[in-house]
Parts: C-alpha cells; structure tokens; sequence
C-alpha cells in the first residue's frame, strides 16, 4: 500500500508564499482568494513531507495516516 | 588570619584582586602596558582550572568575556587605550543585557597610538561615555599597588552585585610599580556571587525583578533557566520591545540600580580637610604626586587638604562637595589635559576658584607642579 | 518529527517577509538538534545583528541576541567556561563573512566546538539591500547600483582551510540534505560550519530578475552542482554555480577538551 498521509494548516502563520503548492508532488494545495494555502485535494495526500520540510513559516504539518486496510 | 606580606606589581596585584574575588575567565589581546596581566592570568588560572584564553582581537575579548559570564563564570578582561576604545560597543551591550564583567584598563597617553609604555589618565572620561547612549558607569581608579588588590576585588564584587560591566583604571604608573603591599587575610575578603532566581524555571522571566533591589536574579546557561537576551530594548521577558513606556522603565531601572545605591560605593582617601582652606583633589598615579605636594605643602605650613578619589564613576559628588565648599582654592591634579576637573567645577559653588594641575606628555606628573597652583607657596 | 516543542509559539508567526528562506533554515536546524538528541536547557544559541540572527528569539534554549559580527566571540567565551555546553551560532553573509569574517576564522583554526550555520541570502536584509561580501558579481543592489563588481568570497573554502573540522554547503530548495548537513555538523565535537543558501524574495530577487520565492528557490535548483561532480569540471563550467555537499570531515581533538586536558595535566604534577 502507498504512505498516506494528512495535511493541516496553521493559518494564522501561512503568509502564502506559495512553496508548497508549487512543489506538491500531487498538486492537492493551492491558495485561497485570501492568500493563504489550503488542502484541496486531502485524499491524495502521499506524505512525502515536502511542505512541510520547505515551508519558511512553520504553517503546514504532514501526519502519516496509519493504515487500517 | 594573618595579613600577607609581598612585594609586586600594580598589574598583578589586579590579577591577585581579580582571582581572590572568583574570577575563573580571562580573555584578552596583548597590548602595552597590560600585557602583565594577562600573562599572569595565563600562568595562574590553568592550575585552579580556570580558563585563560588569547582572543584574535579586543572586540572579541569583551565579546568572549561577556559569553562566558553568561556561563557562570566571574570574568575579566585587560586593555590598554586603543584596546579600550575597541571594546566600547561590547561594554554597552554588557550594561544593556546586564552581564556582570570587569574590565582593567591600564591607561598610556593617547590619543591613537600614543605613548604605548608612558603614563596617562587620558580615559576617565571614556570610561563614563565611551560607549553610544545613556547609561550609568562604575570605575575605579587605585593610586597605589595595595589599592590595586583591593579596589580590583571591589569592581568584581560590584560587577556581580549590580550586574554590569567595572571598569579599573589603572595607569603606567601604578600596573609597572613594584612595591611592597600588606593585603588582608583571604578569610577577611568578603566575596558576593551573583542572585540566582527564587522561582521555578517555568515561571522565569530574566529581568523581572524579584527583590526590591532593582537587580534581577541571572542563572548560568545550563541551569535550566532557559531565556532570550538581547541588545534591544526589552521588557522583564527579555524579548525586544520598543514602546516608550518600556523604553522609559529599562533605561530608569538601569540608572536607578546605581544611583539607589551610590553612597554606599563611594570609596575614597582624605587628609587634613578639616584644618584646611586650600584642597588637593586626586586620584591614580597622580595622587601619590598630590600626596607628596601635600606633605610639603603642610611642612611650610599651609593649610591644605588632600582628597585622593578611589571611585571615579559614579563621581562621588556628595564627597567632593563636602570637602571643598568651604575651602577658597581647589586645585584637581591629574595626567590629562583637564577631564575629572570639570565634574569638580559641575557640583562646585562657582564663586570658589578651581585650578587644574595637568600634565599629559607622558610623564608622570610632580609635586611641584601640584604645589605651583597652591595659594601662598612662595 | 515534532518541531512544536522548540518553539517560542508565542512569538510565532515570525518577522521574516513571506517566502524568505530563514524559516525553512531554522526548522532545518531544529530537526538537527532533535535528532542530536540534546537537552535544551544545555543548547545555548548565539546570534550577530541581521535578519538571520533573529532567529534565535524563535527557538526555545538558552539565546543570546548579540552585536553585529561578534556573535563568534561571545560563543568562544560560552563554550569556554562551560564546554558541557551545545553552542550553536546563527548568522548571515553580512554578520559572519564581512564584519565578523575574523573571529569564524580563529573559531576554525581553534577548532572549538561550535556549530555555525550561515544563512547566505546574498544580501544585507535588514538594511534593506545592500551588498555583501557573498553576492555573486554582476548582483544589484542598493549600493552596488551598477551590478557588483565584487568577486564573492568561498566561505566552505576558507573555513576547510582554516581547520574546520566539518564544512558543508546546502540550500533552501535541497531541504533533505541540507537538514542532514545539520545532524552531522551538531553530531561532531570540533567546530562546524554550514553554510545554507537562502532565498530573500524583497531585497535580493525582486532587483535580480527573481520575482518570486518560487523562482529563486528554481535558481536554487539549477544552479546548484553536487561537490563530487564540480570536482571533474573546469572552473570556467563552475563561475555563478553553488556547490553543495560536504567539503570537510575531520576528527581532530576539540579545543575545549584540549584545554581539560592541559588542566589536568597541570593539576597533576605533569607541567
């Protein structure tokens, strides 16, 4: 089975600089009206970690999903 | 408890002072004409495991010796001018953060280069202003080798009771004397540590003030006190803060923690002011000129006093007031080109008339000159 | 990896611009002192003036916010009086490689057990853009109006040469080894250095034609070269490149345990 994983941001630091969307490896973010990021594609999450390695303000987490299958 | 009988040198007298009061870390550049001491800090810290260490310049000297205060360690550092005036940025930012520190100025005429091995007293008032902004100053300035000892043990007490960088101004004359001193038992010599906090680590907040003595408690790095520093201004969490009201209370409580107390740190050497209309007033290798001046001048019967200034900063004005309101001649003998003077004609009554002896050639001054500004000599 | 707990959260979010590469340097520090396994009330992190020396205020250790250049300095006596102490040292191309350029050069040859982690955006952020002794020739900036006619300095060169025991070079776009450079660099006794390129969107990019932190971190990306492979290119082929990898790994004596040592020898009868 693939890794999946969950996103969560945390809004009140996303600055919305648009990193982790650009370099998704499954383009499941991308940026509000608002300018900040949010999930937009949950499911297809392969916590790869990415976002969250790259993200300058500490706005973004990847929890790997345990696989109850 | 018997007092100690020696012979030695202005210089390591400082050193003997500075490790008598704790003094575990020294870091310095070689300059003349303190190099002594920290040769002699190099020799004798190792085997009481302390730490000696030749920095790669004068900026980093302070830099380390306010580092390693911050560890726990009582530390010192020795210069000379040009080697003062590198270090002035590093000596405001120890009495900003509040790092208690001990910087031994041995002072040569200046300005720049100057005259590296002769004698001057060219840095009083850089040791009150030399670094950018306000900010309260202690200094002392000792006129003999015992003195030395004494006053170098004194500005580390006073660096850890009041949490901020003394300075000790030495000059040629007195780091290169070489004569006999009679020092106190050790058992006699009164050390004081730096506060430790009272709380809980959790509820720590470095400059919080727990006593009603304006200092906060400083726990080394290491102790579980974990806090941010810095060179801003800050507020009791140590985080930066730039609202005037905060502004106000730092720089308030910065000068109020000396000013509450300055009284008590006056210390100073009079003679004859009572049976006086004439005063002599002071201080490092210049005083024992003025001393001699004055015995002469008492030998031809003229009544004069003499007043040999021990601490320099904060400016002991009360003592000098005392001393000269009721005299009608008041000549201020030092090795610049007038410096200590005009805090004398500051607090003084501007109808008493106020001479300068000065003398900055690099020689040190003579009795003579101090006696040629008395009334009634010839 | 859980970096919640070494945060001051209440500080947070922080003062750098959006897209600034210093958050992404921080966290990657923050993992490696997590993986060093250290006890944070034993972590004293030390910082210049400058946009990367603010970081400190974010981390909760023991941090020292200092003056500019010296930062070093102040660590040098720290690890000194206490050498049970982790001592890491923030800073950037201006606050190390200009002003405080001397004092990482002695930190290198004492070889003294301080990491240092240079944040190299190319520029002076918090004065809004000048240049520094690190921006690449040709660079706008505020005082180099004309396009710097500057060559930048090689810092993972000099401190090797100075006797560093390990030096590495990363970026911002290459997280993965930059946070591995971090856990071996706090993994050794002696001194480190890692140098890790930086992305400054408001000072640096938007007068270099990078319009973007996207687009900087695509510059990252391009330009950089692994070190195993600029070993068989010309320098010609090298000129504006950023090699990456570990340029030094050495295992000579740390100078604070040196320094036990002459104690104990002297307190033993030995010197």
């Amino acid at each position: 089975m693939p890794k999946k994983g969950e996103v969560s941001i945390i809004e009140k630091r996303c600055k919305g600089c648009n990193i982790c969307a650009t370099y998704c490896p499954k383009k499941i973010l991308g940026l509000r009206e608002d300018g900040k990021m949010e999930v937009k594609d949950p499911d297809n999450c392969i916590a790869c970690d990415l976002c969250e390695l790259r993200c300058p303000d500490y706005a973004i987490k990847v929890e790997v999903k345990e696989n109850n299958e | 408890m018997s007092e100690r009988v020696s012979l030695m040198q202005g210089n390591e007298a400082s050193v003997e002072g500075a490790l008598d009061a704790g003094v575990r870390f020294y870091a310095g550049y070689p300059i003349t004409p303190s190099s002594e001491v920290a040769e002699d800090f190099a020799a004798k810290l190792p085997p009481l495991g302390g730490k000696f260490i030749q920095m790669e310049d004068e900026i980093a000297s302070m830099a380390a010796i306010v580092g390693a205060s911050l560890a726990g360690k009582k530390a010192v550092t020795a210069t000379s001018g040009p080697g003062f005036s590198l270090k002035q940025e590093i000596i405001g930012f120890a009495n900003m953060i509040e790092a208690p520190c001990v910087v031994i100025n041995v002072q040569r005429a200046g300005p720049s280069t100057g005259l590296p091995t002769s004698p001057a007293q060219g840095d009083m008032m850089q040791a009150r202003w030399g670094t950018h902004g306000d900010h309260p100053a202690l200094a002392v300035a000792p006129s003999s080798v015992a003195d030395t000892y004494l006053l170098t043990f004194q500005a580390v007490n006073w660096a850890e009771r009041f949490r901020m960088p003394v300075m000790v101004m030495l000059d040629e004359t007195i780091g290169h004397l070489r004569e006999k001193v009679i020092l106190p038992s050790r058992e006699e010599m009164i050390i004081v540590n730096r506060k430790h906090p009272q709380g809980s680590p959790q509820s720590f907040q470095p400059y919080d003030i727990e006593d009603e003595d304006l200092i906060p408690p400083l726990p080394p790095y290491g102790s579980g006190y974990r806090f941010h520093t810095t060179g801003l201004y800050h507020d009791e969490t140590g985080f930066p803060a730039n609202r005037p009201e905060i502004t106000k209370r730092l720089l308030d409580r910065l000068h109020d923690k000396i000013d509450r107390y300055k009284e008590t740190l006056y210390l100073y050497d009079s003679f004859g002011l009572r049976q006086a209309n004439q005063l002599i007033i002071s201080y490092g290798g210049a005083a024992r000129s003025a001393k001699a001046a004055w015995r002469i001048a008492r030998e031809k019967g003229l009544l004069v006093g003499l007043l040999i200034l021990k601490t320099i900063w904060p400016f002991p004005e009360e003592i000098v007031a005392q001393a000269g309101h009721d005299k009608n001649n008041i000549v201020v003998a030092e090795m610049n080109r007038g410096q200590l003077i005009g805090e004398v004609e500051r607090i003084m009554d501007k109808r008493i008339p106020i001479r300068g002896a000065q003398r900055a050639d690099g020689v040190l001054i003579t009795p003579e000159q101090i006696l040629a500004q008395l009334e009634g000599v010839n | 990896m859980e970096l919640e707990k070494y945060f001051r959260e209440n500080k947070l979010p922080h003062i750098w611009c959006p897209g600034c590469g210093h958050g992404t340097v921080m966290s990657s520090i923050i993992r490696g002192i997590d993986k060093a396994g250290w006890d944070p009330n034993k972590v004293v992190v030390v910082s210049g003036i400058g946009c990367s020396s603010r970081a400190p205020g974010y981390m909760d250790f023991n941090t020292l916010h200092t003056v500019h250049g010296r930062a070093i300095a102040f660590a040098t006596g720290i690890k000194l009086a206490n050498p049970e102490l982790k001592v890491i040292v923030l800073t950037g191309d201006g606050d190390g490689a200009a002003i405080g350029g001397n004092h990482l050069i002695h930190a290198c040859r004492r070889n003294i057990g301080i990491k240092v982690v240079l944040f190299n955006n190319y520029i002076y952020g918090m004065t809004s853009g000048q240049y520094s002794p690190m921006t690449p020739e040709g660079s706008l900036a505020t005082t180099s109006p004309y396009g710097n006619i500057e060559p930048p300095f090689d810092l993972c060169e000099l401190t090797k040469s100075a006797n560093a025991n390990f030096v590495a070079r990363g970026t911002v776009y290459h997280t993965r080894p930059l946070i591995s450079y971090m856990e071996k660099a706090f993994a050794k006794d002696g001194f480190s250095y890692v140098e890790a390129i930086s992305q400054c969107p408001t000072y640096y990019g938007r007068r270099n034609r990078l319009k973007s932190p996207v687009e900087m971190l695509e510059w990252q990306k391009k330009n950089s070269v692994d070190i195993k492979k600029a070993a068989d290119m010309e320098p010609e082929e090298l000129q504006g490149k950023i090699v990456t990898g570990i340029f030094a790994d050495r295992e000579k004596e740390e100078y604070t345990a040196r320094y036990d040592r002459l104690i104990s020898e002297i307190q033993g009868g030995k010197k």
